[in-house]
């Protein structure tokens, strides 16, 4: 028989408020086995940790029982709390009746009363509980970053300071993400390219840092400290080692006419390309979706050309495995598609245009050399009309997206000023529903953007745009502070569009098996006190991927998850999960129902000699669990039709004492 | 027969650790509220709900059980709650034969981001059941005690 301690919590009034606590210890004082019973203001504070240390020692418990907050709180706390008394830590077992009970109830006697029954199963199943050791595995030390944003560039090259090596993973050709395209970052107004850059060029020449741009992850197996991984490095048709990114081929191909993905299709490129001159790595890359000489095996113009002999049309994909300790996920974002929008006539107007292709439209490095010009006619406009909360903020159903993106009111409030310092002759106009700008020297930055810059902020929303014959946009909104229609006479509107996860990131989150909400953003282990990290055990999170970010939040959160992974790459033995399915070789036929089901070919089988009663011996053939391949999620236990499969800390007999204790009331 | 208005059933709810039972903690975060009938049991995944402990429920006088696990696709071990949806499939449509109607069990997907849905299940399934009142088919009484 176990001598089992009690200790029920109040969490302040989280819990005492809905639940009578003492009525609770006094009731669980009498379950069998109970030797102790008692409850506390804060037990998770150190004297409440410190009251189950005395009780276990002076009471000489052998199980304990806490009634509290869920167990994904602060289990590990209590058992740590409880393993200092060299009791096993797994001998605890913890019945939520905060998140699962007081919170969601308000009748004080039901709350009381489940509370109770949630105490008697905790009690039932600590009975059966029996010590657990958990076993060690190695930490293979390297990480795998996918994608090479501004946030996957900042966790490599925090990584490889510490001394770690690391791959990026990039599907496009080159690394630099999103901010690559962006012109000036606010709210200092500095020059992405000049900041971002010479991270990009760190990168390449780091020895720890391995890039594979161009590819994407393929297969993802195996557990933290030990990931397997499959990356598909996609034929870019160009001999990598050979290509000296001169440029000369791009000049001379042929094939003219192909929307240039990096100015969103503002202007066009070739077939072989090198999507910007700062590229990493600057190396060209065949499009087989528009090359003649691929398509048709006619031209072979670039090959000819090519000095260094670069050019190889045989080239396949090919397919790297490489061994990873742990993974970051740094996927980022996109602003969604306009096409659904035709009261603002973005499909119907060239010069209609989004947030990002304004963006391209004045950067030095854009199509028109960073000079302001309407893409439909090429002149300079005079009026400009931004639209804020596109699809943002947006509580119809199939339309948008219920969150606020973030960046939009900023970047917003930089395209105004940025087009008033440069063309003071434009009037520039802003609609906004509300303009959000918390952040160091945000506020200050949209104010300027008013008060110095003269840009009309109008509190309303644009309801339609209408492309007239000569050549200008009507746009018809309404300004609700002064509680009238406008009809403004646009030459420009600017759309900032919400932004969405990657499409890439869901199916990179089921390879993963890491959670993601309804918004595909990828869901972090706590919103408060795990921000980087993914409930997955050894799987980050960096960047966009996680929630709309800009680029200071992004930083720093890069810079977060790396010290998590350098946190978890430094130990060279990781504690594995002790709650692994075990095998009674007794009970076992030998039938490899466990074996199928397992989906991570925990189970082997072997030959293993048995004695029998009758004195003779025979060789069966009989499961084994490999225990640091197991990670206990108990598909076996249930497929086992001998019963000889069980899962430890959750095993049948536990689980059923659950069961009787709550059906028994 | 007891009163519709005042019974209480009794509901067992298995959760799988990283999806549902982390959606009915955000339930709870979130102060939704759903019956006291239903008491939890966390369970590593929902491929570990053998279709005994499920049978032991109305043998011990449940009158509804439910098992939630992470949507098809997410799955933490990946591919535990189809194992689950297939099992519980089968026993369903067997305790549906011996009489515990189809309404009594149910297997549902709430992420853990879906902390209403979790509420929402609960309040659906638990009046459904109250209104099919006590489950007298599988009880065995001898453990009644």
């Amino acid at each position: 028989m176990q001598r089992i301690g009690v200790f029920v919590c109040w969490c302040g009034s989280n819990i005492a408020a809905t639940v009578d606590v003492s009525a609770v210890s006094e009731a669980l004082s009498h379950e069998p086995g109970v030797v102790f019973s008692t409850n506390y203001q804060y037990m998770c504070s150190e004297a409440g940790q410190n009251l189950i240390k005395d009780a276990v020692r002076e009471h000489k418990l052998t199980g304990v029982v806490i009634c509290s907050c869920s167990p994904r709180m602060h289990e590990m706390t209590f058992r740590k709390a409880v393993a200092s008394t060299g009791l096993n830590p797994y001998m605890v077992e913890i019945a939520n009746i905060r998140e699962q009970c007081s919170w969601i109830h308000k009748d004080k006697a039901a709350a009381t009363e489940k509370a109770i029954i949630l105490g008697r199963a905790a009690i039932a199943k600590v009975h059966l509980n029996a010590p657990l050791t958990a076993g060690q595995s190695p930490v293979t030390k390297r990480a795998l970053v996918i994608g090479g944003g501004i946030a996957g560039i900042q966790t490599a090259l925090d990584i490889a300071d510490a001394g770690f090596e690391v791959d990026i993973v990039e599907k496009q050709p080159t690394i630099g993400g999103k901010m690559t395209q962006i012109d000036k970052t606010f709210p200092t107004l500095d020059c992405a390219a000049c900041i971002l850059t010479p991270k990009m060029v760190d990168c390449a020449q780091n020895e720890k840092i391995n890039i594979f741009a161009y590819s994407e992850v393929e297969e993802v197996k195996g557990f933290v400290g030990n990931f397997h991984v499959k990356i598909n490095k996609k034929a870019r048709y160009v001999d990598t080692t050979k290509c000296t990114g001169c440029g000369e081929c791009t000049e001379k191909c042929p094939m003219k006419k192909i929307p240039n993905e990096f100015n969103l299709g503002l202007d066009n490129r070739r077939a072989i390309y090198i999507p910007f001159a700062q590229a990493v790595p600057k190396v060209a890359t065949i499009d087989p979706d528009h090359c003649n000489m691929l398509k048709n095996g006619k031209c072979g113009l670039c090959a000819k050309v090519c000095s260094a002999g670069a050019i190889d049309y045989k080239q396949k994909d090919e397919t790297i495995e490489r061994e990873y300790g742990a993974i970051v996920v740094a996927t980022g974002y996109n602003p969604i598609k306009l096409d659904q929008y035709d009261e603002f006539a973005y499909s119907q107007s060239p010069d209609v245009v989004s947030s990002l292709e304004f963006e391209r439209l004045t950067n030095a490095a854009g199509p028109t050399g960073g000079t302001l010009l309407r893409p439909s006619d090429g002149k300079h406009p005079h009026t400009l009309v931004f639209v804020q909360c596109v699809g943002s903020r947006c509580s119809q159903e199939g339309k948008g997206k219920s969150y606020c993106s973030k960046i939009c009111c900023m970047y917003t409030a930089k395209h105004a000023m940025l087009t008033r310092e440069k063309y003071p002759d434009t009037e520039v106009y802003v609609f906004y529903i509300d303009v959000r700008s918390p952040g160091k020297n945000y506020d200050e930055f949209y104010r300027r953007a008013v008060e110095d810059y003269g840009v009309h902020y109008v509190k309303g929303m644009v309801g339609k745009v209408t492309p007239r014959s000569d050549g200008k946009l009507m746009v018809q909104a309404s300004d609700l502070l002064a509680g009238e229609q406008m009809h403004i006479e646009a030459d420009m509107v600017v759309l900032a569009a919400a932004i969405e996860p990657d499409k890439s990131a869901r199916p990179l989150a089921t390879m993963l098996t890491a959670s993601m909400d309804t918004n595909d953003f990828f869901t972090e282990a706590h919103a408060k006190l795990r921000p980087v990290e993914s409930p997955t055990a050894g799987i980050f999170l960096s960047g966009a991927c996680q929630g709309p970010k800009d680029i200071p939040d992004t930083v720093a959160q890069a810079g977060a998850a790396a010290s998590k992974v350098i946190g978890l790459l430094c130990k060279d033995q990781l504690t594995c999960n002790p709650c692994v399915a075990h095998a009674d070789q007794l009970m076992c036929n030998g039938c490899s129902s466990c074996e199928k089901v397992c989906p991570y070919g925990a189970i082997t089988y072997e030959d293993k000699e048995f004695r029998m009663p009758d004195r003779t011996t025979a060789i069966r053939r009989v499961a084994s669990v490999n225990e640091a391949v197991c990670q206990g999620c108990g598909a076996c236990t249930v497929a086992c039709p001998s019963g000889a499969m069980d899962l430890k800390g959750f095993s049948n007999s536990q689980i059923m004492a659950e069961v009787d204790a709550i059906c028994k009331m | 027969m007891q009163d519709v208005k005042t019974f209480r059933p009794k509901i067992v709810a298995f959760c799988c650790n990283w999806c549902s039972y982390a959606g009915a903690d955000l339930a709870g975060t979130n102060r939704l509220n759903y019956p006291a009938d239903v008491k939890i049991i966390r369970v590593p995944c929902s491929c570990r709900v053998n279709p005994m402990f499920i049978l032991r429920a109305f043998q011990r006088g449940a009158d509804g059980v439910i098992l939630c696990g992470c949507h098809p696709g997410d799955c933490h071990y990946s591919t535990g709650n189809y194992y689950a949806r297939r099992r519980m499939t089968l026993l369903f449509s067997m305790l549906d034969y011996l009489g515990i109607e189809k309404e009594r069990t149910r297997v549902e997907w709430v992420s853990a981001a879906e902390g209403a849905k979790f509420a929402a299940t609960m309040n659906e399934f638990v009046e459904t059941v109250r209104q099919l009142g006590p489950n007298k088919r599988l009880e065995d009484l001898r453990c009644k005690k």
